[in-house]
Order: structure tokens, then C-alpha cells, then sequence
């Protein structure tokens, strides 16, 4: 019985890794790609970067369905009540941590969410010189894309990063307009 | 604690962007095909070839995440058992559904509705495009094997949507 319990716990955890692995792999692949071009490695971190940011784009277009599927929140009435759900609801179904919610603008368009460390990087080991942000760009890019599918226009991006050595990750959100029509990208 | 939807997206992203990344074959082209498609087909076998790796280097290191006590199979059908249960259970929430063997080091395991899969549709539609789907598992499956003191050729084939099946042919060395 207790062999069986043990089981469990170690399929969940492997389970959890699977996807963070998976991008340590993704991310190690794209520099490996690039390492024999002189000339695009000194444009490697630019590269990367536009990499992730439509990666996590479209993801996030996908992922907010199945968030809406399984979390039964309701259609959020401001940008504070977005935040919340993303911290306490989102993050904690997707990565299983809570990031805290902090500098509010005075305007409310604006707010930061504090992670203790960032999630993505357990597994991936940073090649020499090369920026942090191109591992931080998938998470902003995912939370961009499935904010835009509920017609909210945002910004995100990370302002401090523990991988950078800074002492917390911090993301930080602004709301730059409500998307009023339902307009294909790229046609607005 | 990463949730399982994240994989299956990104794993989608992946497959998109690697085959757009490598190369541009017309419809139709099939990989090993030679003359004047060889050059579209060698792009197409790249990018299998790549995501089969990275496959790979994931399965290495879930098979390093295992504790002591499974690592001490008995039989080779035994550490075959541990995929189709325990290691499918932890990738794909479900157990492989049937295992055959010729006792002779080749293992066919069948999924009836491999999660990869099912997002794309049911039946003989879009068998082409199914390959582009097992090459990271079948990497997947190959690594863990290698951590288990295991070398192996894996392949995968589909004849229907979302049924596939994993073929690993044991390496003698």
C-alpha cells in the first residue's frame, strides 16, 4: 500500500518536471541551432527573445480556453480582479505557486506579481553571456495571448529575474485597453 | 508543480515551429523519398530527428528522477511494464493500453487515444501529419530507457487517429 502511495508521488512529480524539462530541452536545441553562425550569435539573445514571445503567444490563445474550461471563473469587471485571478487562480492551476501582487499604480493599470523564483528554470542550464530574458519571454508571452482572448490588451514583462541574480522574479503587468471588437489579429 | 496542459501546448508549439524552422516540403513529399523531393524530404527527416532528441534528452532525465527502488528491475519485460504503467501514467495520465512482445527484444505498445493526438482529429485524416506528433515521445521513451541501462531503437506508427503505437527494438551491444 504504501509502495503504491510512493508511486503516486513520484508519477506527479515527474509529471510536473515534464514541461519545464521540455523547455530547458527547447531552449538549449535553439542555441545549438545558432552556435555555428558567428553572426547570429552576437544576435542570439535578440533572437531568442522574438522566439519565445510569439511561442508564448500562442500558447496562451489555447491555454486560456482550457482555463476557462476548468477553473469556472467568471468574467473579471477590473483589472485588480484580473490580477487576482491570475496569481491565485492561474498560476496555481499552470505552475502551482502563488506569486503576490504588489505596486499598483495609482491609475490601476498597472501591478506587479512577485514570484520567489522563476518557474521555468529549474532545468535549464543558461549558456555563458547570454540573457536571462529569453527564458522569461515565454511566461509574458503566454499571459499576453490568453489576456487578449478574454479582449483585454496587455503588456508583460519581467522587470527582475533570480536567474539574473536579482533577489525575486518580478513580472510586471500593465493594461493598456480593452479590445472591444473581435478582430483577428493582425487587423486591427 | 507544473500542470500537464503546459506540455501538450508547448509540445504543439514545437512541432509547428520546428517543421516551418527547417524546411518548406510541398504536400505530399514523404521522408525517405529520393531525387529531386531528397532535398525537402532531408528537411523533414531534420526536424523528426530533432524533436526525437530533445525527446531523448527529456527521458534521460525523467529515468533520473525515478527513486532507487524501481531502477531495480528483474527482467527486461519488467522495465517495459514500468513504461506502459508507471512512466505513461506520469507523461500521459493514462497507462499504455496493450503491450505485445516476441520474447525476442522487440515490444510493440499501443495507445488507443494518445493524448498528442487526440487534439487533432479521429480516423484516417491527417496521417501524414501524425509522424510530426511521436517523434519527441518516441525519444521520450528511448531516453528513459537509456537511464535504465537500456539501449533501444524506437519508432512509432499510426493507422488511425488517435491509436498509435510505440515499436522498440532492444539494442544488443
Amino acid at each position: 500500500m504504501s509502495r503504491q502511495a510512493n508511486r503516486g508521488t513520484e508519477s506527479k512529480k515527474m509529471s510536473s518536471e515534464l514541461f519545464t524539462l521540455t523547455y530547458g530541452a527547447l531552449v538549449t536545441q535553439l542555441c545549438k541551432d545558432y552556435e555555428n553562425d558567428e553572426d547570429v550569435n552576437k544576435q542570439l539573445d535578440k533572437i531568442l527573445l522574438s522566439y519565445f514571445l510569439p511561442r508564448g503567444y500562442n500558447i496562451g490563445v489555447r491555454l486560456i480556453e482550457d482555463f476557462l474550461a476548468r477553473s469556472n471563473v467568471g468574467r473579471c469587471h477590473d483589472f485588480r480582479e484580473t490580477a487576482d485571478v491570475i496569481a491565485k487562480v492561474a498560476f496555481k492551476m499552470y505552475l502551482g505557486i502563488t506569486p503576490s501582487i504588489t505596486n499598483w499604480s495609482p491609475a490601476g493599470d498597472e501591478f506587479s506579481l512577485i514570484l520567489e523564483n522563476n518557474p521555468l528554470v529549474d532545468f535549464v542550464e543558461l549558456p555563458d553571456n547570454h540573457s536571462s530574458l529569453i527564458y522569461s519571454n515565454l511566461l509574458c508571452g503566454v499571459l499576453r495571448g490568453a489576456l487578449e482572448m478574454v479582449q483585454m490588451a496587455v503588456e508583460a514583462k519581467f522587470v527582475q529575474d533570480t536567474l539574473k541574480g536579482d533577489g525575486v522574479t518580478e513580472i510586471r503587468m500593465r493594461f493598456i485597453r480593452r479590445i472591444e471588437d473581435n478582430l483577428p489579429a493582425g487587423e486591427e | 508543480m507544473a500542470d500537464a496542459a503546459l506540455f501538450e501546448f508547448l509540445h504543439m508549439e514545437m512541432v509547428a515551429e520546428l517543421w516551418a524552422h527547417h524546411s518548406d516540403p510541398g504536400p505530399g513529399v514523404s521522408a525517405g523519398s529520393r531525387g529531386k523531393e531528397a532535398r525537402a524530404a532531408t528537411g523533414q527527416k531534420m526536424s523528426l530527428s530533432v524533436l526525437e532528441g530533445m525527446g531523448f534528452r527529456v527521458g534521460q532525465a525523467l529515468g533520473e528522477r525515478l527513486p532507487q527502488e524501481t531502477l531495480a528491475f528483474r527482467e527486461e519485460l519488467d522495465v517495459l511494464k514500468f513504461l506502459c504503467k508507471d512512466l505513461w501514467v506520469a507523461v500521459f495520465q493514462k497507462q499504455m493500453d496493450s503491450l505485445r512482445t516476441n520474447h525476442q527484444g522487440t515490444y510493440v505498445l499501443q495507445d488507443n487515444s494518445f493524448p498528442l493526438l487526440i487534439r487533432m482529429a479521429s480516423g484516417p485524416q491527417y496521417l501524414e501529419e501524425a509522424p510530426k506528433f511521436l517523434a519527441f515521445t518516441c525519444g521520450l521513451l528511448r531516453g528513459t530507457l537509456s537511464t535504465l541501462g537500456i539501449k533501444s531503437l524506437v519508432t512509432a506508427s499510426v493507422a488511425s487517429l488517435p491509436t498509435c503505437k510505440f515499436q522498440v527494438v532492444i539494442q544488443k551491444t
